[in-house]
């Protein structure tokens, strides 16, 4: 199988008067695996369907290398896709199911047999080929749905919350399966998620929505790094980045609460962001312990700074107790600043 | 055999009670069939074949013999059927799933047709029969009956494809699928239990109407088993053993249809096949 190169240019998509996309750019690389994150509505998987030519986009172009494909039918853009309901066919066994796509380009009988039992191979579904959807389990209906979406072998691959139905215990290994799969075929893939659990484990670059709109679009470690607005910082990470609300006057001022800022940023309101992993215990601010919420190996605090709620992680051995006073401190460099409108400020 | 509370035998007697005149009916037209003169519910005479003759004696006083008639009622109801359950799956998959202009007015007008009483409109129907020069033909009734029975098959036909998944048809055109292909080889086999349901519901309607026979068709050769039953009473001495009988046959067909079909059929009446 082979990637192809997906280039999204101003994809805009409308139903009646709601805006589900405003504008996307995109562009992926061949065998690359791209998740699509965000809240539920935000438009990750409009945009699935428009690549897969179910809707057709109010505007823009899709591109798979040189090929402009927005106006072709579904069949002939050489996608498959995996549902999240994974949207087996109840009527026909397994083994029809996966035959179903190569059964509509009419291919001979051995041919269709040879590929089906190849990928059913691949997937270790060879034992529940002759059974219906509803005989096997969840994660064997979910490894035959990406099957029936690899047997074309199709030069993209799009999953639309593959692993929500599945079981916690199920996932995590579904998870690597599913990206060691992608890696060996080299097919350019799309994952549709809101787990950022998913997304950040399973692909090379992350694009994050919101309400239509792409919010960033970056490696997991520069997601992580350097957020783009209030909205990235506060959805990408676990547990949530602090975000306060101030204005900057040399320092940062929320409240009561001073926090030295690094320099050159504009003046004026604004918001600071600091990872709960990135408080320290040792600094200069008298913070009083709310809430202690062990995790295992670590626990998470919740302090009350001069009026300010803030978060912190830290190791579970010898973790304050709940009413204790202590200074806390925010390191510079580990301090996110973002303008009035949650832009991000270069620091 | 479990015993019912006593309840439930108050409730049982008092259905029997309100059977009782259609058993009686049945158990008139059984012996007034059967044996050669009955009075009342008492035979006066042997079983006897006389009733019967129709069956071998081709045409009586100048009506088609049975078997025409048969062969037009089998006819009439098995197109009736097929036409029904075409059109409607057809007409209520495009309602279900396409947006189109018009839309929720052409349903609530399918709505409103099925509600109106179309015998009303017979005297329309027969002069648009005449005009189309179908009048006093099989497919002229047919495409009347049909299409009187269209809106109701719609109705039940689209609740039952509103109730497939979306992805999975989505599925089906990302596979390569035409919207042609996903209706016949998706979309249709999951309907099953609705297509079995309204065939039914067609057939037996078919089979049994009388009315729209009996005024848009005229000569014998058209005739359907209703009619040539009907064509008993008109006689100045009309022979009720040879009508009983003629009665039966009529009847025969819808008697062994449930017998061999009660399990599935009773399925299909409590809405509950599993595909």
């Amino acid at each position: 199988m082979r990637g192809v190169t997906v280039r999204l240019e101003g994809l805009v998509k409308h139903f009646g008067k709601v805006q589900a996309l405003k504008t996307l750019d995109l562009e992926m690389k061949p065998g690359e695996m791209v998740a699509f994150l965000g809240p539920s509505g935000c438009g990750k998987t409009t945009t699935l369907l428009l690549i897969a030519g179910i809707y057709r986009a109010t505007a823009g172009e899709i591109h798979f290398d040189d090929k402009r494909i927005d106006h072709l039918h579904p069949r002939d853009r050489d996608v498959g896709m995996v549902f999240q309901s994974y949207a087996l066919y109840p009527h026909l066994n397994l083994f029809e199911n996966i035959a179903f796509p190569l059964r509509l380009k009419r291919r001979p009988n051995r041919e269709i047999r040879e590929k089906v039992e190849q990928t059913a191979e691949l997937l270790g579904i060879t034992e529940q080929l002759h059974r219906r959807p509803a005989m096997v389990s969840g994660g064997q209906q979910q490894r035959a749905a990406l099957a029936r979406a690899l047997v074309k072998e199709p030069q993209l691959l799009l999953l639309d919350e593959p692993l929500s139905n599945l079981d916690a215990l199920i996932r995590l290994s579904a998870r690597g399966e599913i990206r060691r799969l992608q890696q060996e075929l080299g097919i350019t893939s799309i994952l549709v998620t809101h787990d950022q659990a998913e997304a950040l484990a399973m692909s090379n670059r992350v694009t994050v929505f919101s309400v239509g709109e792409v919010q960033q679009f970056a490696t997991p470690a520069e997601l992580y790094a350097r957020p783009a607005n209030t909205f990235v910082a506060g959805f990408v990470g676990f547990p949530p980045m602090n975000l306060l609300e101030g204005s900057f006057n040399g320092d940062f001022q929320a409240g009561e609460l001073k926090i030295a800022v690094p320099e050159g940023h504009p003046g004026g309101p604004g918001f600071l962001g600091i990872r709960p992993e990135d408080v320290r215990l040792d600094g200069e601010v008298p913070a009083q312990v709310l809430l202690v919420e062990p995790l295992g190996k670590d626990a998470l605090l919740t302090f009350e700074a001069r009026g300010a709620l803030l978060k912190a992680l830290v190791p579970q051995e010898g973790h304050p107790a709940p009413g204790e006073t202590l200074t806390i401190g925010f390191p510079r460099e580990r301090i996110h600043l973002f303008d009035s409108q949650g832009k991000r400020l270069p620091n | 055999m479990p015993i019912l509370p006593p309840r439930w035998r108050i409730f049982l007697i008092t259905l029997g009670i309100i059977a009782l005149p259609i058993v009686i009916g049945l158990v008139w037209i059984l012996l007034t069939a059967l044996f050669d003169r009955v009075h009342g519910l008492i035979p006066q005479a042997g079983l006897g074949r006389e009733n019967w003759r129709f069956l071998w004696q081709g045409s009586l006083s100048g009506r088609p013999t049975i078997w025409v008639a048969l062969l037009n009622s089998l006819l009439f109801s098995a197109t009736v059927a097929l036409i029904e359950v075409l059109v409607s799956a057809m007409a209520a998959y495009a309602i279900a799933r396409m947006r189109f202009p018009l839309r929720r007015a052409y349903l609530g007008f399918a709505l409103m047709l099925h509600a109106f009483p179309a015998i009303s409109l017979i005297i329309a129907i027969f002069f648009i029969l005449r005009l189309l020069g179908l009048f006093d033909t099989l497919i002229g009734v047919i495409l009347v009956k049909a299409s009187l029975e269209l809106p109701l098959g719609i109705w039940l036909m689209k609740g039952f494809f509103d109730n497939l998944s979306w992805e999975m048809e989505m599925a089906a055109l990302v596979d390569g699928a035409s919207r042609w292909t996903v209706f016949w080889r998706i979309a249709l086999p999951l309907v099953r239990p609705g297509i079995l349901a309204l065939g039914t519901f067609a057939l037996l309607s078919a089979w049994g109407e009388f009315i729209l026979p009996f005024t848009l068709i005229v000569s014998g050769r058209s005739w359907t088993l209703a009619l040539y039953l009907q064509s008993f009473t008109s006689e100045a001495f009309v022979d009720f053993g040879l009508m009983a009988a003629v009665g039966l046959f009529y009847a025969l067909p819808v008697i062994l249809f449930f017998l061999l079909g009660q399990r599935y059929l009773l399925n299909i009446y409590s809405g509950g096949v599993k595909g």
